[in-house]
Protein backbone atom coordinates (compact mmCIF):
# COMPACT_ATOMS: atom_id res chain seq x y z
CA UNK A 1 0.00 0.00 0.00
CA UNK A 2 0.78 3.32 -0.65
CA UNK A 3 0.54 6.11 2.08
CA UNK A 4 -0.83 9.61 0.73
CA UNK A 5 -1.15 11.51 4.05
CA UNK A 6 -2.10 9.22 5.81
CA UNK A 7 -4.25 7.52 3.84
CA UNK A 8 -3.63 4.14 2.09
CA UNK A 9 -3.84 3.34 -1.36
CA UNK A 10 -3.82 1.05 -3.90
CA UNK A 11 -1.70 2.17 -6.12
CA UNK A 12 -0.53 5.84 -7.51
CA UNK A 13 -2.69 7.02 -9.87
CA UNK A 14 -6.04 8.79 -9.74
CA UNK A 15 -8.19 11.57 -11.23
CA UNK A 16 -8.09 14.58 -11.80
CA UNK A 17 -11.16 16.73 -10.27
CA UNK A 18 -13.93 17.06 -12.80
CA UNK A 19 -12.71 14.87 -15.04
CA UNK A 20 -14.85 11.22 -14.38
CA UNK A 21 -18.18 11.26 -13.16
CA UNK A 22 -17.96 8.31 -10.96
CA UNK A 23 -21.89 7.94 -10.51
CA UNK A 24 -22.68 8.43 -14.30
CA UNK A 25 -20.36 5.75 -15.17
CA UNK A 26 -21.31 3.68 -12.68
CA UNK A 27 -25.54 3.89 -14.27
CA UNK A 28 -23.49 3.41 -17.93
CA UNK A 29 -20.71 0.53 -17.01
CA UNK A 30 -22.79 -1.02 -14.29
CA UNK A 31 -21.14 -2.22 -11.14
CA UNK A 32 -18.47 -3.93 -13.11
CA UNK A 33 -17.10 -0.39 -13.00
CA UNK A 34 -16.98 -0.73 -9.35
CA UNK A 35 -14.99 -3.76 -9.06
CA UNK A 36 -12.20 -2.63 -11.51
CA UNK A 37 -12.05 0.88 -10.30
CA UNK A 38 -9.29 2.80 -12.52
CA UNK A 39 -8.24 4.64 -9.80
CA UNK A 40 -6.60 4.35 -6.29
CA UNK A 41 -8.91 7.62 -4.76
CA UNK A 42 -11.36 9.48 -6.48
CA UNK A 43 -11.78 12.97 -6.81
CA UNK A 44 -14.87 14.80 -7.03
CA UNK A 45 -15.80 17.54 -9.09
CA UNK A 46 -16.36 20.91 -7.63
CA UNK A 47 -18.72 21.55 -5.14
CA UNK A 48 -19.50 25.13 -4.33
CA UNK A 49 -22.10 26.18 -1.51
CA UNK A 50 -24.70 27.45 -4.00
CA UNK A 51 -25.60 25.54 -7.35
CA UNK A 52 -24.15 26.01 -10.60
CA UNK A 53 -25.54 25.31 -13.69
CA UNK A 54 -22.09 25.63 -15.71
CA UNK A 55 -21.75 27.55 -19.16
CA UNK A 56 -23.82 27.76 -21.63
CA UNK A 57 -22.54 25.23 -24.66
CA UNK A 58 -20.20 24.91 -26.82
CA UNK A 59 -17.97 23.69 -23.79
CA UNK A 60 -15.52 21.70 -25.80
CA UNK A 61 -12.72 22.81 -28.22
CA UNK A 62 -10.35 19.74 -29.79
CA UNK A 63 -6.91 21.25 -30.24
CA UNK A 64 -3.58 19.43 -31.66
CA UNK A 65 -3.07 17.30 -28.80
CA UNK A 66 -5.85 18.16 -26.09
CA UNK A 67 -8.98 20.01 -25.64
CA UNK A 68 -10.20 23.47 -24.34
CA UNK A 69 -12.92 23.18 -21.97
CA UNK A 70 -15.40 25.71 -20.65
CA UNK A 71 -17.61 23.70 -17.97
CA UNK A 72 -18.05 26.24 -15.45
CA UNK A 73 -18.08 23.87 -12.81
CA UNK A 74 -22.01 22.83 -12.93
CA UNK A 75 -22.56 20.83 -9.28
CA UNK A 76 -25.59 20.97 -7.39
CA UNK A 77 -24.34 23.01 -4.05
CA UNK A 78 -23.13 21.50 -1.08
CA UNK A 79 -26.63 20.83 0.13
CA UNK A 80 -27.52 18.71 -3.08
CA UNK A 81 -23.88 16.86 -3.13
CA UNK A 82 -24.47 16.12 0.79
CA UNK A 83 -27.97 14.35 -0.09
CA UNK A 84 -27.60 12.91 -3.59
CA UNK A 85 -24.16 13.06 -4.36
CA UNK A 86 -22.30 11.66 -1.39
CA UNK A 87 -23.85 8.63 -0.29
CA UNK A 88 -23.36 7.60 -3.69
CA UNK A 89 -19.63 8.26 -3.91
CA UNK A 90 -18.96 6.72 -0.65
CA UNK A 91 -19.90 3.44 -2.38
CA UNK A 92 -16.83 3.65 -4.35
CA UNK A 93 -14.26 0.80 -3.73
CA UNK A 94 -11.66 3.90 -3.15
CA UNK A 95 -11.12 6.53 -0.54
CA UNK A 96 -13.10 9.28 -1.57
CA UNK A 97 -11.36 13.63 -1.88
CA UNK A 98 -13.80 16.13 -2.11
CA UNK A 99 -12.75 19.40 -4.26
CA UNK A 100 -14.53 22.28 -2.77
CA UNK A 101 -14.72 26.21 -3.81
CA UNK A 102 -15.82 29.39 -2.67
CA UNK A 103 -15.32 33.48 -3.61
CA UNK A 104 -14.67 34.03 -0.08
CA UNK A 105 -12.94 32.70 2.79
CA UNK A 106 -15.74 32.25 4.70
CA UNK A 107 -17.29 30.22 1.75
CA UNK A 108 -14.64 28.08 1.51
CA UNK A 109 -14.55 27.77 5.14
CA UNK A 110 -18.08 26.75 5.49
CA UNK A 111 -17.86 24.10 2.75
CA UNK A 112 -14.65 22.20 4.14
CA UNK A 113 -16.48 22.56 8.27
CA UNK A 114 -19.34 20.74 6.21
CA UNK A 115 -17.14 18.25 5.16
CA UNK A 116 -14.52 17.93 8.37
CA UNK A 117 -17.18 15.16 10.56
CA UNK A 118 -18.44 12.82 7.27
CA UNK A 119 -16.52 9.81 7.56
CA UNK A 120 -16.85 9.17 4.09
CA UNK A 121 -14.53 11.91 3.46
CA UNK A 122 -11.23 11.15 3.65
CA UNK A 123 -9.19 14.52 2.48
CA UNK A 124 -10.50 17.81 0.61
CA UNK A 125 -8.55 19.69 -2.04
CA UNK A 126 -9.09 23.21 -2.44
CA UNK A 127 -10.00 25.00 -6.18
CA UNK A 128 -8.15 27.99 -5.64
CA UNK A 129 -8.15 29.09 -9.69
CA UNK A 130 -11.54 31.24 -8.31
CA UNK A 131 -11.40 35.23 -7.16
CA UNK A 132 -11.90 35.62 -4.36
CA UNK A 133 -14.68 38.63 -4.50
CA UNK A 134 -13.19 40.51 -1.98
CA UNK A 135 -9.76 41.35 -3.15
CA UNK A 136 -10.04 40.63 -6.50
CA UNK A 137 -7.56 38.35 -6.86
CA UNK A 138 -7.51 34.56 -8.12
CA UNK A 139 -6.92 32.66 -4.62
CA UNK A 140 -4.49 30.21 -6.02
CA UNK A 141 -2.28 32.73 -8.14
CA UNK A 142 -0.76 34.64 -5.33
CA UNK A 143 1.37 33.41 -2.08
CA UNK A 144 -0.60 36.28 -0.35
CA UNK A 145 -4.02 35.73 -0.89
CA UNK A 146 -3.40 31.91 -0.38
CA UNK A 147 -1.88 32.51 2.73
CA UNK A 148 -4.86 34.20 3.80
CA UNK A 149 -7.50 31.51 2.90
CA UNK A 150 -5.65 28.50 4.62
CA UNK A 151 -5.47 30.66 7.56
CA UNK A 152 -9.16 30.57 7.20
CA UNK A 153 -10.10 27.32 6.28
CA UNK A 154 -6.88 25.27 8.38
CA UNK A 155 -8.75 25.16 11.69
CA UNK A 156 -12.10 24.29 9.90
CA UNK A 157 -10.71 20.12 9.70
CA UNK A 158 -8.04 17.50 11.02
CA UNK A 159 -8.44 16.00 7.10
CA UNK A 160 -5.68 16.45 4.87
CA UNK A 161 -5.98 19.75 3.12
CA UNK A 162 -4.93 19.53 -0.59
CA UNK A 163 -4.21 22.69 -2.31
CA UNK A 164 -4.98 22.55 -6.36
CA UNK A 165 -2.34 24.78 -8.03
CA UNK A 166 -3.12 26.98 -10.57
CA UNK A 167 -0.30 27.41 -13.85
CA UNK A 168 -1.86 30.84 -14.81
CA UNK A 169 0.13 32.78 -12.22
CA UNK A 170 3.55 33.94 -12.16
CA UNK A 171 5.11 31.49 -9.76
CA UNK A 172 2.85 28.45 -8.69
CA UNK A 173 6.29 27.35 -6.66
CA UNK A 174 6.11 30.77 -4.81
CA UNK A 175 2.25 29.77 -4.16
CA UNK A 176 3.38 25.80 -2.97
CA UNK A 177 5.68 27.50 -0.26
CA UNK A 178 3.08 29.70 0.86
CA UNK A 179 0.77 26.45 1.07
CA UNK A 180 3.05 24.51 3.33
CA UNK A 181 3.76 27.31 5.45
CA UNK A 182 0.15 28.30 6.30
CA UNK A 183 -0.93 24.17 6.61
CA UNK A 184 -1.66 23.17 3.81
CA UNK A 185 -0.93 19.08 3.75
CA UNK A 186 -0.26 18.44 -0.23
CA UNK A 187 -0.53 20.41 -3.10
CA UNK A 188 -1.86 18.45 -6.76
CA UNK A 189 -0.88 20.45 -10.17
CA UNK A 190 -1.06 21.56 -12.76
CA UNK A 191 -4.87 22.71 -12.84
CA UNK A 192 -5.28 23.56 -16.89
CA UNK A 193 -4.02 26.47 -18.94
CA UNK A 194 -6.27 29.47 -19.70
CA UNK A 195 -6.80 29.42 -23.56
CA UNK A 196 -9.31 30.01 -26.36
CA UNK A 197 -10.38 29.45 -29.74
CA UNK A 198 -12.10 31.21 -32.13
CA UNK A 199 -15.58 30.61 -33.82
CA UNK A 200 -14.75 29.73 -37.45
CA UNK A 201 -18.47 30.61 -38.89
CA UNK A 202 -17.70 34.08 -36.50
CA UNK A 203 -15.15 36.26 -37.08
CA UNK A 204 -13.21 37.37 -34.15
CA UNK A 205 -16.05 35.80 -31.82
CA UNK A 206 -14.62 32.85 -29.04
CA UNK A 207 -16.38 29.97 -29.61
CA UNK A 208 -16.86 28.26 -25.67
CA UNK A 209 -19.47 29.73 -24.70
CA UNK A 210 -17.58 31.02 -22.01
CA UNK A 211 -15.39 32.91 -23.86
CA UNK A 212 -12.21 31.25 -22.38
CA UNK A 213 -11.79 28.08 -21.21
CA UNK A 214 -8.87 25.48 -19.75
CA UNK A 215 -6.48 23.44 -22.05
CA UNK A 216 -5.82 19.77 -20.49
CA UNK A 217 -4.15 16.81 -22.68
CA UNK A 218 -0.95 16.01 -23.96
CA UNK A 219 -0.48 19.48 -25.24
CA UNK A 220 0.04 20.43 -21.74
CA UNK A 221 2.67 17.64 -20.58
CA UNK A 222 5.64 19.47 -20.69
CA UNK A 223 4.62 22.59 -18.69
CA UNK A 224 2.96 19.77 -15.66
CA UNK A 225 6.80 17.91 -15.74
CA UNK A 226 8.59 21.53 -15.16
CA UNK A 227 6.08 22.60 -12.93
CA UNK A 228 6.01 19.55 -10.93
CA UNK A 229 10.05 19.64 -10.52
CA UNK A 230 9.56 23.48 -9.65
CA UNK A 231 7.40 23.27 -6.68
CA UNK A 232 9.32 20.12 -5.33
CA UNK A 233 12.37 22.00 -5.43
CA UNK A 234 10.70 24.34 -3.28
CA UNK A 235 8.41 22.30 -1.01
CA UNK A 236 8.52 18.74 0.99
CA UNK A 237 4.87 18.07 1.10
CA UNK A 238 3.51 15.54 -0.93
CA UNK A 239 2.66 16.24 -4.73
CA UNK A 240 -0.20 15.60 -6.76
CA UNK A 241 1.53 15.58 -10.66
CA UNK A 242 -1.22 15.52 -13.48
CA UNK A 243 -1.26 17.10 -17.00
CA UNK A 244 -1.49 14.99 -19.96
CA UNK A 245 -0.61 11.73 -18.49
CA UNK A 246 -1.26 9.46 -21.16
CA UNK A 247 1.06 6.26 -20.40
CA UNK A 248 2.77 4.32 -17.43
CA UNK A 249 6.35 6.03 -18.77
CA UNK A 250 4.45 9.96 -18.38
CA UNK A 251 3.18 8.82 -14.88
CA UNK A 252 6.86 7.21 -14.34
CA UNK A 253 8.52 11.04 -15.46
CA UNK A 254 5.98 12.83 -13.24
CA UNK A 255 7.16 11.09 -10.12
CA UNK A 256 10.77 10.91 -11.16
CA UNK A 257 10.77 15.15 -10.58
CA UNK A 258 8.87 14.66 -7.43
CA UNK A 259 5.08 13.77 -7.94
CA UNK A 260 3.96 11.27 -5.24
CA UNK A 261 0.75 10.79 -6.66
CA UNK A 262 -0.06 10.96 -10.23
CA UNK A 263 -3.33 12.04 -12.02
CA UNK A 264 -5.23 11.38 -15.08
CA UNK A 265 -7.81 13.79 -17.00
CA UNK A 266 -8.29 13.99 -20.27
CA UNK A 267 -6.77 10.57 -21.22
CA UNK A 268 -9.84 9.46 -19.50
CA UNK A 269 -12.23 10.63 -21.82
CA UNK A 270 -10.32 8.74 -24.06
CA UNK A 271 -11.27 5.36 -22.46
CA UNK A 272 -12.63 5.32 -19.44
CA UNK A 273 -10.49 3.00 -17.94
CA UNK A 274 -6.96 4.44 -19.16
CA UNK A 275 -5.78 4.87 -15.37
CA UNK A 276 -5.94 1.70 -14.92
CA UNK A 277 -3.95 0.64 -18.00
CA UNK A 278 -1.58 3.34 -17.21
CA UNK A 279 -1.09 1.85 -13.75
CA UNK A 280 -0.34 -1.76 -15.09
CA UNK A 281 2.44 0.44 -17.27
CA UNK A 282 3.86 2.07 -14.87
CA UNK A 283 4.25 -0.88 -12.17
CA UNK A 284 6.43 -2.68 -15.01
CA UNK A 285 9.11 0.51 -15.68
CA UNK A 286 9.34 1.46 -12.13
CA UNK A 287 8.79 -0.53 -8.46
CA UNK A 288 7.87 2.25 -6.87
CA UNK A 289 3.89 1.98 -8.74
CA UNK A 290 2.44 -1.38 -7.58
CA UNK A 291 -0.37 -2.43 -10.42
CA UNK A 292 -4.26 -1.97 -10.69
CA UNK A 293 -6.50 -4.53 -12.32
CA UNK A 294 -5.78 -5.26 -15.90
CA UNK A 295 -7.81 -2.77 -18.10
CA UNK A 296 -10.10 -5.06 -20.15
CA UNK A 297 -10.64 -3.09 -23.48
CA UNK A 298 -12.17 -4.30 -26.12
CA UNK A 299 -10.70 -4.55 -29.91
CA UNK A 300 -12.85 -4.79 -32.96
CA UNK A 301 -11.51 -6.07 -36.09
CA UNK A 302 -13.31 -3.78 -39.45
CA UNK B 1 16.33 17.93 -42.11
CA UNK B 2 13.38 16.00 -43.61
CA UNK B 3 9.84 16.60 -43.52
CA UNK B 4 6.93 14.13 -45.34
CA UNK B 5 4.73 16.55 -47.11
CA UNK B 6 1.87 14.74 -45.87
CA UNK B 7 0.51 12.69 -42.62
CA UNK B 8 3.55 13.89 -40.63
CA UNK B 9 1.38 15.64 -37.73
CA UNK B 10 -1.64 13.56 -36.87
CA UNK B 11 -4.02 15.05 -39.54
CA UNK B 12 -5.14 18.48 -39.82
CA UNK B 13 -4.31 20.52 -36.93
CA UNK B 14 -2.64 16.90 -35.34
CA UNK B 15 -6.43 16.21 -34.92
CA UNK B 16 -8.13 13.66 -34.57
CA UNK B 17 -7.39 13.57 -30.85
CA UNK B 18 -11.00 13.17 -29.37
CA UNK B 19 -12.84 9.78 -30.01
CA UNK B 20 -15.90 10.60 -32.16
CA UNK B 21 -19.83 9.79 -31.60
CA UNK B 22 -21.84 7.90 -33.84
CA UNK B 23 -25.35 6.71 -34.06
CA UNK B 24 -25.12 2.52 -35.22
CA UNK B 25 -26.75 2.57 -38.91
CA UNK B 26 -27.60 -1.17 -38.67
CA UNK B 27 -26.79 -4.61 -37.15
CA UNK B 28 -26.33 -7.65 -39.46
CA UNK B 29 -24.97 -11.20 -39.09
CA UNK B 30 -22.72 -9.68 -35.79
CA UNK B 31 -21.42 -7.16 -37.74
CA UNK B 32 -22.07 -3.12 -36.57
CA UNK B 33 -22.42 -0.66 -39.75
CA UNK B 34 -21.99 2.84 -39.59
CA UNK B 35 -22.68 6.47 -41.34
CA UNK B 36 -20.08 8.43 -41.86
CA UNK B 37 -19.63 11.68 -43.79
CA UNK B 38 -16.95 13.16 -44.28
CA UNK B 39 -16.97 17.06 -42.75
CA UNK B 40 -13.48 16.86 -40.40
CA UNK B 41 -10.49 15.12 -39.48
CA UNK B 42 -12.23 12.60 -37.55
CA UNK B 43 -14.88 11.33 -40.06
CA UNK B 44 -11.66 11.45 -42.73
CA UNK B 45 -9.12 9.21 -40.69
CA UNK B 46 -12.34 6.74 -39.73
CA UNK B 47 -12.97 6.65 -43.66
CA UNK B 48 -9.46 5.77 -44.48
CA UNK B 49 -9.61 2.64 -42.35
CA UNK B 50 -9.26 -1.01 -44.41
CA UNK B 51 -10.38 -4.40 -43.46
CA UNK B 52 -8.40 -5.74 -40.74
CA UNK B 53 -7.83 -2.16 -39.12
CA UNK B 54 -8.26 -1.86 -35.81
CA UNK B 55 -10.98 0.19 -33.99
CA UNK B 56 -11.03 1.39 -30.47
CA UNK B 57 -14.81 1.22 -29.75
CA UNK B 58 -16.78 2.28 -26.30
CA UNK B 59 -20.55 1.46 -26.73
CA UNK B 60 -23.35 0.93 -26.94
CA UNK B 61 -23.67 4.55 -24.93
CA UNK B 62 -26.89 6.83 -24.25
CA UNK B 63 -30.23 6.56 -24.29
CA UNK B 64 -31.99 5.13 -27.66
CA UNK B 65 -35.10 5.44 -29.47
CA UNK B 66 -38.21 3.62 -27.03
CA UNK B 67 -41.36 1.89 -28.71
CA UNK B 68 -44.44 4.07 -29.51
CA UNK B 69 -46.61 5.36 -26.60
CA UNK B 70 -50.14 3.87 -26.52
CA UNK B 71 -49.91 2.27 -29.71
CA UNK B 72 -48.93 5.40 -31.92
CA UNK B 73 -48.40 4.86 -35.50
CA UNK B 74 -44.29 5.44 -36.22
CA UNK B 75 -43.20 7.91 -38.34
CA UNK B 76 -39.50 8.14 -39.48
CA UNK B 77 -38.05 11.51 -40.08
CA UNK B 78 -34.28 12.04 -41.30
CA UNK B 79 -32.62 15.03 -42.28
CA UNK B 80 -28.71 13.69 -44.31
CA UNK B 81 -25.79 11.60 -42.15
CA UNK B 82 -28.67 12.08 -39.07
CA UNK B 83 -30.56 9.29 -41.63
CA UNK B 84 -28.25 6.46 -39.70
CA UNK B 85 -30.23 5.75 -36.64
CA UNK B 86 -33.62 5.26 -38.53
CA UNK B 87 -32.02 2.52 -40.65
CA UNK B 88 -31.50 0.72 -37.31
CA UNK B 89 -34.92 1.63 -35.43
CA UNK B 90 -36.66 1.14 -38.96
CA UNK B 91 -35.33 -2.50 -38.95
CA UNK B 92 -36.39 -2.77 -35.37
CA UNK B 93 -39.80 -2.19 -36.12
CA UNK B 94 -40.37 -4.16 -39.26
CA UNK B 95 -40.83 -1.12 -41.18
CA UNK B 96 -42.40 2.06 -41.06
CA UNK B 97 -42.77 5.11 -42.72
CA UNK B 98 -40.36 7.21 -43.40
CA UNK B 99 -39.50 10.48 -44.87
CA UNK B 100 -35.65 11.91 -45.76
CA UNK B 101 -34.73 15.02 -46.72
CA UNK B 102 -31.19 15.40 -48.36
CA UNK B 103 -29.09 18.42 -49.41
CA UNK B 104 -29.37 17.02 -53.55
CA UNK B 105 -29.20 13.73 -55.51
CA UNK B 106 -25.84 12.38 -54.69
CA UNK B 107 -26.27 12.44 -50.72
CA UNK B 108 -30.36 11.55 -51.62
CA UNK B 109 -28.53 7.83 -52.53
CA UNK B 110 -28.74 7.31 -48.97
CA UNK B 111 -32.55 7.02 -48.96
CA UNK B 112 -31.70 2.96 -50.62
CA UNK B 113 -30.69 2.72 -47.03
CA UNK B 114 -34.56 2.61 -45.72
CA UNK B 115 -36.63 0.34 -48.03
CA UNK B 116 -39.43 2.88 -49.00
CA UNK B 117 -38.54 6.00 -47.81
CA UNK B 118 -40.23 9.00 -49.56
CA UNK B 119 -37.32 11.98 -50.03
CA UNK B 120 -36.82 15.54 -50.11
CA UNK B 121 -34.00 17.52 -51.44
CA UNK B 122 -33.24 21.12 -50.79
CA UNK B 123 -32.31 21.75 -54.76
CA UNK B 124 -35.33 19.89 -55.61
CA UNK B 125 -33.18 17.36 -58.07
CA UNK B 126 -34.57 14.33 -56.26
CA UNK B 127 -38.30 13.65 -54.42
CA UNK B 128 -40.30 16.99 -52.99
CA UNK B 129 -38.51 20.50 -53.70
CA UNK B 130 -38.32 21.78 -50.25
CA UNK B 131 -37.93 21.07 -46.50
CA UNK B 132 -38.69 17.04 -45.18
CA UNK B 133 -41.12 18.05 -43.14
CA UNK B 134 -43.34 19.22 -45.79
CA UNK B 135 -43.96 15.98 -46.34
CA UNK B 136 -45.88 15.02 -42.66
CA UNK B 137 -49.37 13.74 -42.81
CA UNK B 138 -49.99 15.38 -39.25
CA UNK B 139 -52.81 13.29 -37.39
CA UNK B 140 -53.21 12.98 -33.77
CA UNK B 141 -52.06 8.75 -34.11
CA UNK B 142 -48.55 9.57 -34.81
CA UNK B 143 -44.96 9.08 -33.01
CA UNK B 144 -42.57 11.09 -34.87
CA UNK B 145 -38.89 9.38 -34.69
CA UNK B 146 -36.00 12.12 -36.15
CA UNK B 147 -32.66 12.49 -36.43
CA UNK B 148 -30.92 15.18 -37.91
CA UNK B 149 -29.99 18.83 -38.53
CA UNK B 150 -30.75 21.45 -35.44
CA UNK B 151 -33.53 23.29 -37.80
CA UNK B 152 -35.11 20.61 -38.79
CA UNK B 153 -35.70 18.83 -34.98
CA UNK B 154 -36.38 22.37 -33.62
CA UNK B 155 -39.28 22.67 -37.18
CA UNK B 156 -40.59 18.76 -35.56
CA UNK B 157 -40.34 20.29 -32.18
CA UNK B 158 -42.44 22.93 -32.97
CA UNK B 159 -45.38 20.56 -34.67
CA UNK B 160 -47.05 19.74 -31.60
CA UNK B 161 -46.80 15.90 -31.78
CA UNK B 162 -45.06 13.27 -29.45
CA UNK B 163 -41.66 13.11 -30.81
CA UNK B 164 -38.31 11.15 -29.89
CA UNK B 165 -35.69 13.34 -31.83
CA UNK B 166 -31.88 11.83 -31.71
CA UNK B 167 -29.62 15.05 -31.03
CA UNK B 168 -26.18 15.74 -31.59
CA UNK B 169 -23.37 17.66 -29.77
CA UNK B 170 -19.81 17.50 -29.63
CA UNK B 171 -18.34 15.05 -26.97
CA UNK B 172 -15.44 14.09 -25.41
CA UNK B 173 -16.03 11.09 -23.48
CA UNK B 174 -19.41 9.44 -24.18
CA UNK B 175 -20.45 8.79 -20.87
CA UNK B 176 -21.06 11.80 -18.47
CA UNK B 177 -17.22 12.50 -17.56
CA UNK B 178 -16.84 15.79 -19.07
CA UNK B 179 -20.27 17.40 -19.16
CA UNK B 180 -18.82 19.27 -22.78
CA UNK B 181 -22.46 17.85 -24.68
CA UNK B 182 -24.99 19.55 -22.93
CA UNK B 183 -27.93 21.16 -24.34
CA UNK B 184 -30.74 23.44 -22.44
CA UNK B 185 -34.00 21.94 -21.50
CA UNK B 186 -36.89 23.21 -19.57
CA UNK B 187 -35.11 21.39 -16.67
CA UNK B 188 -31.55 23.30 -17.23
CA UNK B 189 -28.53 21.59 -19.03
CA UNK B 190 -28.93 18.17 -19.57
CA UNK B 191 -25.53 16.25 -20.64
CA UNK B 192 -26.51 14.29 -24.04
CA UNK B 193 -24.46 11.31 -23.65
CA UNK B 194 -26.17 9.84 -20.67
CA UNK B 195 -29.47 11.66 -20.49
CA UNK B 196 -29.86 11.42 -24.65
CA UNK B 197 -29.30 11.40 -27.06
CA UNK B 198 -32.65 11.03 -27.83
CA UNK B 199 -34.93 13.49 -26.00
CA UNK B 200 -38.64 12.73 -25.13
CA UNK B 201 -41.07 15.66 -26.20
Amino acid sequence: MIDFCGIPLAHRIINGSGTFDAIAARRVFGDALLEQFPFAAFVSKTVTLEPRQGNPPPRLWELPGGLINSIGLPNKGLAGYLQEDLPQLAELPVPLIVNVMGSRREEVAQLVSAFAEREEVAALELNVSCPNVKTGLIMGADPGELAGLLDAVRQQTDKPLIVKLTPNCASPADVAAAAEDHGADAVSLINTLRGMALDPHRPGEPWLGGGTGGVSGPAVRAIALSQVREVRERVSLPIIGMGGVQTGRHAVDLSTVGADLVGVGTESFRDPLAAARIAAEASTLNEAFPANAAPAVAVVRT
Amino acid sequence: MLTAAERWGGGEDERPFLPRAFSVMRERGGQLEFLFDDVGPGTRRLMELDAGDELLLLGPLGNGFAAPRDGRRPVLVGGGVGIAPLVIWADHLGGAQTLLGFRDAAHAEGAVLIAGAEVATDDGSVGHHGFVTDLLDLDDTIEVYACGPPPMLEAIARLGVPAQLAMESGMACGFGACFGCVVPTANGYVRLCVDGPVIHT
